[in-house]
């Protein structure tokens, strides 16, 4: 199969400088952006607590309460603090971010960012409020 | 074929299970993270609970709920080890794990959530 | 005594040294005078041997990319003053080989700028007897942001993917074909669509958005990128669903 390039060029001459497995930590830039991505981890954390959560629930009583008493422990509220702030740092560079991936014209104009990244702040806030009224009992 | 590569699929994934960590993961890491066991909130009794959770309807969105996200991870971290630490030689190992355990975290989403009983 | 601000330029003479070196040159601190300025005073008045490329100093051509303090600018658009005291450091254009001085080899986008075919693909091209393409100004719209890219590749220089994985075909490259896919003259989308649904092409991106924080005009090579990625899904599945709606 063709390769969309050809083989650059073996020129001894040229200085071709390494980029350093550190390249990430060179600049608060792309620090922020290693930041971001490994919010991942703090996802599949929470993930993981949730299915704790839903085994617990399915074994009884002493085990959803088990549950809950684990939460309490100080070294859980500490990650769990630091995971959230991961999970909101997610949450809002993906709002902000999802203007860019859609080109919405009305009438021939493209729609401001704002415009596509509020909706989605929108929805979130009313999930979030759904989804915490079914939990703390309402029906 | 090269334009088959099993990309566009994988990145479907991610972006839906992205959307939905960032809609729904907040409020539930708060509630059962922070507001609950720190004493702001009155946990829900079990019996409660379990009934919402129990619920066909919540099962589908709850298995949504842990597959996708664990997939968005799962990507997004491979990239992560891929660009961060430049280990391209073990891409497909990278890969595997990766993608393995997002699928071994569905498996077990699918098992607990069907036990529910 | 009128104002100076030092350049630290990085030189490189490969007869003479293995790797760059950084020369410092005192300039003419001039409220009007862009970093390209300083270069052709240094170039005219205190080391001819100095090696960049420039042209229409005017932002249109592209030619004058480097790095300016650590950050891909266009030279001729950099004001000097934007960066007293200084010193300002220059050095070529990152993620490079670098060939002399400030210039740097290009061959390698120049190539990948060809794979994706950056002019219009007709299966059947019009006779001329009938006349020009018409397109409304809604259709222009469509793509114009995309056409803006003058290939200065300061967007190269400022992403990571590109400077991780050789193969990365790039912010331009992706942009300028995304400007002929939106075009609507154009019908090579499924051409370029081989290319670009690879590895190399546009899932090698993790959003980063260096490259349109840096775009001197504004093509928003990221943006064109995430859209792609929209469109190369919807086009995987429509493919996988619907397999008899092709060729």
């Amino acid at each position: 199969m063709k390769q969309p390039h050809t083989y650059t060029l073996y020129h001894p001459k040229w200085y071709r400088k390494r980029v350093s497995t550190w390249w990430w930590a060179e600049q608060w830039r792309s620090f922020k952006f290693i930041l971001r991505e490994l919010s991942s981890l703090a996802v599949i954390y929470f993930v993981a607590l949730l299915l704790w959560l839903l085994w617990s629930l399915g074994q009884g009583e002493a085990s959803y309460r088990n549950f809950l008493a684990c939460m309490e422990w100080p070294l859980m509220i500490v990650s769990n603090v630091i995971a959230f702030l991961f999970v909101l740092y997610h949450t809002i560079t993906w709002f902000n971010l999802a203007p860019k991936a859609m080109a919405v014209r009305v009438g021939g104009k493209r729609l401001p960012d704002w415009m596509i990244a509020a909706p989605n702040y929108a929805a979130w806030i009313v999930i979030s409020a759904i989804i915490a009224w079914f939990i703390l009992g309402g029906n | 074929m090269a334009k088959r590569s099993n990309e566009p699929f994988l990145w479907s994934l991610f972006s839906s299970g992205g959307m939905i960590a960032a809609l729904m993961l907040p409020v539930l890491i708060l509630l059962f993270g922070l507001a609950i066991p720190l004493g702001w909130i009155e946990p829900p009794t079990r019996e409660s609970l379990f009934e919402l959770v129990r619920h066909p309807l919540t099962r589908i969105v709850l298995f949504g709920l842990c597959s996708l996200p664990l997939f968005h991870g799962a990507h997004r971290f491979r990239f992560t080890l891929y660009d961060g630490l430049q280990i391209k030689h073990l891409n497909e190992l990278i890969a595997v794990v990766c993608y393995g355990g997002a699928i071994a975290g569905t498996a077990l989403a699918g098992y607990i959530l069907w036990n529910l009983g | 005594m009128a104002k100076t601000i030092t350049l630290e330029v990085a030189r490189y003479r490969p007869e003479q040294e293995a790797e760059p070196v950084f020369e410092s040159f005192d300039v003419p601190l001039n409220k009007d005078w862009v970093v390209l300025d300083a270069l052709n005073y240094i170039k005219d008045k205190l080391d001819g041997t100095l090696s960049y490329r420039w042209s229409c100093r005017m932002g249109v051509c592209g030619s004058c990319g480097m790095m300016v303090n650590g950050d891909p600018k266009l030279t001729c658009a950099t004001f000097l003053t934007a960066y007293e005291p200084g010193p300002i450091r220059v050095e070529p254009l990152r993620y490079f080989p670098i060939v002399r001085d400030l210039v740097v080899e290009i061959t390698d986008f120049m190539d990948k700028l060809k794979a994706v075919k950056p002019w219009v693909v007709r299966d059947e091209e019009k006779p001329i007897s009938e006349g020009e393409y018409l397109q409304t100004p809604q259709q222009l719209d469509n793509y114009k942001q995309f056409s803006m890219c003058i290939n200065c590749l300061c967007c190269y220089a400022a992403c990571p993917v590109v400077g991780l994985d050789q193969h990365f075909i790039g912010p331009a490259a992706i942009a300028l074909a995304q400007r002929y896919n939106e075009d609507s003259r154009d019908q090579g989308a499924e051409e370029r669509m081989d290319v670009l649904s690879q590895h190399e092409g546009i899932w090698g991106c993790t959003f980063n958005g260096e490259c349109t924080r840096v775009c001197p005009k504004n093509v928003d090579p990221a943006g064109a990128i995430q859209q792609y990625k929209i469109k190369a899904v919807t086009d995987w599945y429509k493919s996988l669903l619907m397999p008899w709606g092709k060729k």
